[in-house]
């Protein structure tokens, strides 16, 4: 379960999170919501660890421990998963290589038995299948001349063969055209279960119509300003953010 | 004068340094006085019952020796070096070992430690890899060259050039100095002067060598320098893959390795020549390590000849070092592709030439740079292109990664162009690892040393693919171990 109480977040002098509260509960997906620039990105980085991002208050804790406390590659083997907005490229690091390395990172740091090459090829040909994706996916250096949508879908083979219990997908939908945005809606709903749970970060409505959320929040200026049921996605479709920010 | 060399097994533990063959060994050893003169000389030449000419080549290079000067071009610093404070001969004592089984059991544990096999019986029993003929230089002396009968069978001669002077006189005196002559440059001279060991490799017409040939070269005494010498001669139609590897232990003073390397091709003949460097490179504070001035070159003396350098360097202190092409024959092929990498105060200035002579005559230059720590990397090439040259050309890649910002990475390409039909290209990038590179890896589970290596590797891809396989990966743990300390 994650638990975010009281969470303040800055950039710099700039205070972009203002006391978050918020809890998502094993088993359940929870989509934010809001304008541009209310903080659903740094909501992101911050529960990530990426530097540059200095909590300036509040606590949040994943399954009990201290989230914050934890080296992103820490985070990563407490089975956090962080799905990027713009996914970086690694010039001359095969996508296969750089997820079995990460992937076996991850389980020598639980303590668990790392995958040989022929079983995590094994392992990804699957998953690449059940994803439909082609096969040069693997083959082709991380996010190296892949187009924006090509790039979203790695995010997901990345998030399937890791096997995160807390996926947050940072606008994964943005820049997606309806059959991709399909893939991604199928590699989240894929990883549901009863201890997985996900935070989706979306800007638009239509991915909820794939990913149908047990609740949905609103970030507006550094707070959670409204929840409620997938029926406030509609809502917020219809009308819009404005005079969120004054709630 | 047998002279105890001390043990320092325990350094390692110590210093708690990374350096992994940072360990001497404890072998009684035979050393001639300190310092250089004409004596000297001679004693070495003596001491390998060499011919009069040979003794006479010696002399000509130290005379040579004397009226030049130590090159400053470079972009490296480092104390004038007392070439009257080392010693320019050491070997382990008594009578060289006629076979693997009368080698000092402690010299092969030793290699046994460093990896490299030089049992035969283990090897084609299938303990260590059995398609690799090693030549083992220690200090001045070959101690051991494992499947040198396998070799022979097809005609093939790989043995120290110490031992070719005597075997095959009349191919060592047509070609040794043929292609770095002993007044090519400062260093060149003094190796030719006092040039100890090293190995000799003959690919007769038409064979192509059936085994990896390799030559591991280990500096082990103290204020020894090391001088040797390698010969590869690939008759018309012959190919050969040569592999180099080097260590020294750990020791607060700098040691000297000035070593020549000659390779001629003739006819349709191809030499592939790789190097994994990893001298000692000193501590993090700069202190101690090697400093390594070698001359390297080739030439493609027949039509279509090919020569290919592959070299990752990793290790000493200072490196200085231009694998070069002498591209003559009409068709001939260079190439060099390199991996530099210098952490904490080393420095390096290395790079290559094309000489392009011949028609139609191609090189290829690809070279990664990573600076790393307070260190300076340059890449210093020239490309030149003579006038009957028609149809040459050239493509030349040079990019540098850095890491940290109070490293340096420096290039410096000089082109010469004297056909018009030539074509000459050059590309040349300047990275740094991004923060957002590193935190994408991080955030999926990759520590951030893991982060940095696989990106590292991934920068010099082009180059590690060029390398046989087991090369390949010695050579990433080597990237991803001399890293070490780099961030955070």
């Amino acid at each position: 379960m994650l638990v975010i109480e009281n969470l303040s977040a800055a950039i710099g002098d700039k205070e972009i999170l203002r006391g978050v509260n918020l809890i998502v509960p094993d088993g359940e997906i929870h989509a934010i919501m809001g304008p541009n620039g209310a903080g659903k990105s740094t909501l992101s980085y911050v529960l990530s660890g990426r530097e540059g991002y200095e909590v300036t208050g509040g606590t949040a804790t994943y399954n009990g421990a201290d989230i914050l406390a934890m080296e992103p590659e820490q985070r990563a083997a407490a089975g956090i998963f962080l799905a990027f907005q713009y996914p970086v490229e690694l010039p001359g690091v095969g996508n296969a290589n750089f997820i079995r390395t990460a992937l076996n990172a991850i389980l020598r740091a639980r303590g668990e038995p790392e995958l040989d090459a022929v079983a995590f090829l094994k392992r990804a040909r699957a998953a690449i299948k059940s994803l439909s994706m082609p096969d040069d996916m693997l083959k082709r250096n991380v996010n190296v001349g892949f187009s924006g949508g090509e790039k979203k879908r790695n995010e997901v083979l990345q998030m399937a063969l890791l096997q995160p219990s807390l996926a947050i997908l940072d606008e994964t939908d943005s820049g997606l055209d309806i059959d991709a945005l399909k893939i991604v809606a199928e590699g989240v709903n894929a990883l549901r279960s009863a201890t997985f749970s996900a935070l989706v970060i979306t800007h638009y409505q239509r991915l909820l119509d794939y990913i149908v959320p047990d609740r949905v929040h609103v970030l507006a200026a550094g707070r959670i300003v409204r929840s409620g049921g997938p029926e406030l996605a509609l809502e917020l479709e219809a009308h819009g953010y404005a005079g969120l920010e004054a709630a | 004068m047998p002279a105890i060399v001390e043990t320092r097994d325990t350094v390692e533990a110590l210093t708690g340094a990374k350096y992994k063959y940072g360990f001497s060994t404890d072998i009684a050893m035979d050393a001639f006085p300190k310092g250089l003169n004409e004596d000297v000389v001679r004693l070495i030449s003596a001491k390998k019952q060499e011919p009069e000419w040979l003794l006479a080549w010696r002399l000509k290079a130290y005379a040579m020796w004397l009226n030049m000067d130590e090159p400053e071009w470079a972009r490296v610093n480092y104390p004038a070096i007392d070439y009257d404070d080392l010693y320019y001969y050491a070997a382990p004592s008594g009578p060289a070992p006629k076979s693997l089984d009368e080698v000092d059991p402690s010299l092969l544990s030793m290699y046994e430690k460093l990896g490299i096999p030089l049992n035969e019986r283990a090897a084609l029993a299938g303990v260590t890899p059995s398609n690799v003929a090693v030549d083992a230089v220690f200090d001045s002396v070959s101690v051991a060259t494992t499947f040198r009968e396998t070799l022979a069978k097809s005609g093939v001669i790989f043995c120290p050039i110490s031992e070719a002077v005597r075997e095959h006189p009349a191919l060592v005196q047509k070609y040794l100095g043929s292609v770095v002559p002993q007044g090519d440059n400062y260093f060149a001279a003094l190796n030719s002067a006092v040039f100890s060991d090293g190995s000799f490799v003959f690919i007769p017409k038409g064979v192509r060598c059936p085994m990896e040939l390799s030559t591991y070269f280990r500096i082990n005494a103290r204020n020894t320098g090391q001088f040797e010498r390698t010969l590869i001669i690939a008759e018309a139609g012959a190919s050969v893959s040569y592999l180099e590897g080097c260590t020294a232990p750990m020791r607060d003073e700098n040691q000297l390795h000035a070593a020549v390397v000659e390779l001629v091709a003739l006819d349709d003949a191809k030499i592939k020549y790789s190097t994994v460097q990893n001298w000692y490179p000193g501590d993090a504070d700069g202190k101690g390590g090697i400093y390594n001035f070698v001359t390297k070159r080739g030439a493609c003396r027949g039509r279509n000849a090919k020569i290919s350098w592959t070299q990752v360097e990793t290790g000493s202190a200072i490196t200085w070092k231009y694998p070069s092409c002498i591209l003559q024959g009409e068709g001939s092929v260079g190439e060099f592709y390199s991996v530099a990498l210098t952490n904490n105060y080393q420095q390096a200035d290395t790079g290559t030439k094309m000489i392009h002579i011949g028609k139609n005559t191609t090189s290829t230059i690809i070279s990664k740079g990573i600076s790393a720590g307070h260190s300076n990397n340059t890449y210093r090439g020239l490309v030149k292109i003579m006038p009957g040259a028609s149809g040459a050309r050239n493509f030349t890649q040079c990019d540098s990664l850095l890491i940290g910002d109070r490293c340096g990475a420096h290039t410096v390409p000089y082109i010469e162009n004297r056909n018009m039909s030539a074509k000459v290209e050059h590309e040349a990038t300047t990275s740094k690892i991004a923060e957002d590179q590193l935190f994408y890896c991080r955030s999926r589970g990759l520590s951030e040393e893991d982060a940095v290596g696989l990106i590292v590797n991934g920068f010099c891809k082009d180059v590690l693919k060029e390398l046989p396989m087991e090369f390949a990966v010695e050579a990433q743990k080597l990237l991803a171990v001399s890293l070490e300390g780099s961030v955070g």
